[in-house]
This record gives structure tokens, sequence and C-alpha cells, in this order.
């Protein structure tokens, strides 16, 4: 009966995101009085997966065959209803990414379960079952509650305040079928920058706009990230004009991030721009134009030209060192 | 080539979001109505690759007849017929369920979709019906080539990109730059009016989920603003204040 979590893994290594999942899903095994067992799939480095126990997970389900190591959501899901059936799952919780969205919607059909994704609260749990999700690209949320004997919960970043303690969980060896027809595909080329902070993992982003003028100008937001230890990101014009590459363009069209502080540096504050940040907890908005919409999100706001005054922050966070 | 392209009717991207009747309905008042960007772009994709390989592009809403101008619009596009599930758009398994019975009777080659919707922005959709029709699932989709029965595809993943080669069928979620939105001509607008619109009556499909009522974020906070010769303040502010460096 317990709460099942599948999580993502990073170079074998559970991601920030999923061990946000775990907390998430020990919470709940909490709430409905069982445990949380987590699901985690191909090649891993051991100690990372006993961490999920940090979590609140008691238990880690590893299926390690190699050929689950390639990210492949048709052979995930199929995985995933093996391990909902073997341990009799009735609720099951992955981090919402475009991974775990995929996996959910697969293994939904598969276990005729309920789906929600984007939920953002822990559930109400009285009688019924009620998780609130963001919707409209964050411009509103919704109440819904699920009636299926199973239910799927893709959680958001910051659904919960993950507390970490040493508890260890133990990692139990899991040997499902794999279906050859899941495994059709042939994979071409993966173009991936390993040193590269991921967006959606950042707990801090400086993201530039149009006002950066050019490619060229770029290295002193790079330095302000380095100092940092932030992820970089852009407005939609500036991946358009190819001056930073796509994966990196947040908003409606683009990547939704959540992280705890994002800076904006010339970036006017359009609202599918605002669409992607809405989920952050701090912004701070630097822009020359007093009358930036961007400022109306903000926590913080500098009137004056980024390349003033990113130089100086660089400089005070350097100092703080 | 048969092409399927399932389409949101979805509030405009700038649209003010306001709930009506007890926080339960949302307020359409005022609120233009628009093919959800993605689903725009799958479409624009699947309009090249007929024109490219030959074939048919059906697309697909499920959803009441306030929807019929967005696919007249699809229909301008370049679309050669519709198909309308008359049925409020439940949620995400039962509109799946729409798309994979319609499905299960075209034989499509392909299943064009936005990466998601943007009004509940779950991104599954494709995921559901790929396991439904027990075909594969890709999104997000950036790059689309076919050549015979093989699709060449490139799509995001956490932090890069992956191109991968797949037999149709398949199910995709668009997005850009896959193609570039196209805007429909007056010749198209003119041939939009008799292409064929069926309307059909959905399956009945059991219920998982039931939407209680909305709600609006909190209200922001004044923005604290920091003259520019005291920049560095910020840092300070963000370390002992807000705590996030
Ligand atoms: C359907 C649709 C989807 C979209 N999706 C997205 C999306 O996902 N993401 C996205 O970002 N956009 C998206 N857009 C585009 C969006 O509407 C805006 O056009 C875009 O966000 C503007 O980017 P920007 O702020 O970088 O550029 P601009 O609007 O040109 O703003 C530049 C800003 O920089 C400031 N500036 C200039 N020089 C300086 C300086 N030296 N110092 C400080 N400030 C300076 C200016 O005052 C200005 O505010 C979408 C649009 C549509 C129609
Ligand atoms: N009511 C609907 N009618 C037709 N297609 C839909 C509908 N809802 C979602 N879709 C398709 O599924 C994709 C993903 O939607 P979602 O899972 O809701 O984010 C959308 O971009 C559409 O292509």
């Amino acid at each position: 009966m317990s709460v099942l979590i599948f999580v993502e893994l990073d170079n074998g290594s559970v991601k920030k995101t999923s061990l946000e999942a775990v907390a998430y899903g020990a919470e709940v095994a909490k709430m409905t009085g069982t445990t949380a067992t987590v699901l985690a799939l191909g090649k891993a480095d051991i100690s990372s997966l006993e961490q999920a126990g940090a979590f609140g997970a008691s238990k880690v389900l590893h299926a390690s065959d190699d050929k689950l190591t390639h990210e492949n959501s048709l052979a995930y899901a199929d995985v995933l209803a093996q391990a909902v059936k073997q341990e009799d799952s009735k609720i099951i919780i992955l981090a919402k990414s475009g991974l775990g969205d995929a996996v959910a919607a697969r293994a939904s059909a598969k276990l005729k379960a309920g789906i929600v994704s984007g939920v953002t609260e822990l559930p109400v749990i009285n009688g019924g079952f009620t998780v609130k999700r963001s919707i409209f690209t964050g411009k509103a949320f919704s109440n819904v509650e699920i009636k299926s004997d199973i239910k799927i919960l893709v959680v958001k970043k910051n659904a919960i305040e993950a507390i970490e303690s040493s508890e260890k969980a133990t990692v139990e060896t899991f040997s499902p079928v794999l279906r050859d027809q899941d495994f059709q595909a042939s994979v071409g080329t993966i173009e991936k920058a390993s040193s590269e902070l991921s967006l959606t993992e950042a707990d801090i982003i400086v993201s530039g706009g149009r006002g950066m003028k050019g490619p060229e100008n770029w290295q002193p937001l790079l330095d302000l990230a380095k100092a940092l230890g932030a992820a970089t990101g852009c407005s939609k014009p500036v991946s358009d004009l190819d001056w930073r590459p796509h994966h990196e363009h947040i908003g409606q069209t683009g990547i939704k991030v959540a992280p705890n502080l994002y800076i904006a540096c010339g970036i006017s504050g359009a609202i599918q721009h605002l669409a992607g940040v809405n989920g952050s907890k701090y912004i701070v908005v630097i822009n020359k134009d007093p009358e930036a919409p961007f400022f109306k999100a903000a926590d913080y706001g500098i009137v004056g030209d980024v390349f003033d005054i990113l130089p100086k922050l660089t400089k005070a966070v350097e100092d703080l060192k | 080539m048969k092409i399927l392209v399932c389409i949101t009717n979805v509030p405009d991207t700038t649209a003010k979001i306001t709930f009506i009747d007890n926080d339960t309905k949302l307020n359409k008042a005022g609120v233009q109505f628009i093919i959800g960007p993605y689903d725009d772009y799958a479409l624009a994709r699947a309009v090249e690759l007929k024109e490219k390989l030959g074939g048919s592009v059906t697309v697909l809403h499920v959803g009441g007849a306030d929807a019929d101008p967005q696919i007249r619009k699809a229909l301008a596009i370049g679309a050669d017929d519709a198909i309308r599930v008359d049925s409020d758009p439940i949620d995400s398994y039962f509109v799946a369920s729409q798309i994979a019975h319609v499905a299960g009777q075209n034989n499509y080659d392909l299943i064009l979709m936005g990466r998601e919707s943007i009004d509940f922005n779950s991104g599954v959709v494709h995921g559901l019906v790929g396991e439904m029709l027990g075909i594969p699932s890709y999104s997000p989709v950036m790059k689309l080539e076919i050549e015979g029965t093989t699709a060449t595809l490139a799509r995001e993943i956490d932090g890069g990109k992956e191109t991968l080669s797949a037999s149709l069928p398949l199910v995709l979620g668009c997005q850009e730059p896959i193609s570039e939105w196209k805007i429909p001509n007056m010749r198209g607008i003119m041939t939009a009016r008799t292409k064929p619109l069926l309307v059909v009556e959905p399956v009945s499909v059991e219920e998982f989920t039931v939407p209680e009522n909305f709600s609006l974020p909190a209200p922001k906070g004044a923005c604290k603003m920091i003259p520019a010769d005291q920049a560095e303040t910020l840092i300070k502010l963000l370390r002992t204040e807000a705590k996030v460096i």
C-alpha cells in the first residue's frame, strides 16, 4: 500500500527536484498511515539512492538494467506500473518535468488512474482526496478532487519544504520485465551541457533580455551567475536571435522555472515571460526604464543600466565570501 | 501521410484570468480565445509535411461550439477537415480517451499535439493517447522530418537536446522551432468556410477527477526599490532579509 515515488537520475544521482518529490511522497505516506517507496531506474550511485531515506523514504526499488539508463518514458511507465502492482500502491508521485509528465501519463493509461499534473501543495485528505494545482501558466489555481482508486500526482517544485535527516533508505533490487517494443526508437545524438546547472533544478537564476543588447555582452551576467552559483536563462527574443541557446528560454513558450531567486536583467516583463517565472520565491528586476512592467512582479528593483549594475553586484557577492 | 492535429481553445496569452459563479467558472467576458500556441506549431508543421509528402491534415478538438472559430482558423491555415467532440473537456484522461477513440477509427500516421495546453499546462494528453493506442509518444519535439515510415525528430531533454528516429505511427507533443506559426491568407479563409467540420458525441469515460473551485495567487507586495548607486545594498538584503543567497 506504500506511496510510490518515481525519481529521475542525472549521472546516477537522484535529481534535487526528485528528492523534493520524495519528501512530498513521504509526507503523504504519513498522512495516509503508510510508508514511502522510491523507484529508481538505470545505472545509479547506491549512496545517492540511500539518500532518499533522508527525505523520508524507507525503501528504494532499483531496476539497474543498463537499458533503463537512457531516458525512455515508454519503458519507465511500464516498469512503474509493474512496481505499483508489486507494492499495491494507490498513490504515485513524480516531480514535474517533461519526463515526469510523460511517464505519469503513460502509467495513468496503463493503470486507469486519475492524473493531476502541476500540484502545488500537499493534498487535503478527509473522506475525499483533493489537490491544488497550478493552471493558466501560474495565473491561477484549481482544487481538484481525485476519485479513482489509484491516483497519480505530478508535483511542482516548491510544493513542500524538504527537510533532510540523516536516515538512509534500504535499496532493493527490482527486476521488471522489459518489453522490446519500448526500445524500438534509435537514439542519434545527445547534446547536453553537462557542466551547466539545469534551469529547472537551480535555486538561483540570472536571466537576460534584449536589454543586454547582444551576445557579446553576456559576460557580466555570466560573472554574476558564477559568483552566485546560479543558472542562466533568457527571454524569448534573445533565444530567437540566437544570442543564447534555445533551452535557456524562459516563459509561456519556454521553460517554466521556480527558483528561490530570479534576477532579470534588461527584460521588460511581458506577460508571456512572467508566465514562466511566477513560481519564483523572490524576483529582482534591473531595468533602465522605471515603467518596465516587470517591476510590478518584482520584490526588489533597481532602475539603471545593467552594464553598470551587474559588475557592482558581482563584486558585492564576492565580498561576502 | 494522414495527420491528425489536436488543438485546444484557450484564453489569449495576455488574458487576465478571473472566475465567476463562486469561483467555479472561468470568466470568459472580454477574453479572446486562440488556438493554443504550441498546438499552432504542431498545425504549422503538419501543413508543411502535407505540402511536401501529400496526404491530409485533420484537426480535432474536444470541446463546445465556442471553439468553432478557432477550428475554422485551423482549416484556413491549411487543414483539410475537422472533427469536434461535443463535450466539456473534463480532464486529461477524458480528453485523451476521446482523441484515442477518434484516432482508433481512422488510421493516422502521425498525431501531432502541442507540448502542453496553456490552460491546464498538464503536458500529459500525448502520453495518455500514445498509451491508449499502444504507440510511442515523444515530447517536446523541436524538429520533425519524415522519410517513408520513419520519423526523425529532435526533442528537448533537461539541459539539452536529443535526436532519435522511430517508426510511424507516433504521437508527438510539439514546440518551437519545429515550424513558424502560419497566418491564414484570404484564399484559406474563403475555402475554410466550406471544409467539413464533423461534430460527434463523446464516448463515455469513467470520471476520475472532479474540479471543485478556482483561486488566484495572493497579490504581490510592493517592490522595494534600491538606488542604482547603492546596488550593493541589494546583495545585503538578499542575504539578510530574503535569505536566498
Ligand atoms: C504567444 C507568445 C508567446 C510568447 N512566449 C514568450 C516566452 O515564453 N518568453 C518570453 O520571454 N517572451 C515570450 N513572448 C514574447 C514577449 O511578448 C516579449 O516580446 C518578450 O518577452 C520581450 O523580451 P525582452 O524583455 O527581452 O525584450 P524587450 O521587450 O525589448 O525589453 C528589453 C528591456 O530591456 C530594457 N533595457 C534596455 N537597455 C537596457 C540597459 N542598458 N540596462 C537595463 N535595461 C535595459 C528596456 O527598458 C526593456 O524593458 C511571447 C509572445 C507571444 C505573442
Ligand atoms: N480539449 C482538447 N481538444 C483537443 N486537443 C487537446 C485538448 N486538450 C489538450 N489537447 C492536446 O493535448 C496537448 C497537451 O495538453 P495538456 O496535456 O492539457 O497540456 C495540447 O497541446 C493539445 O494538442
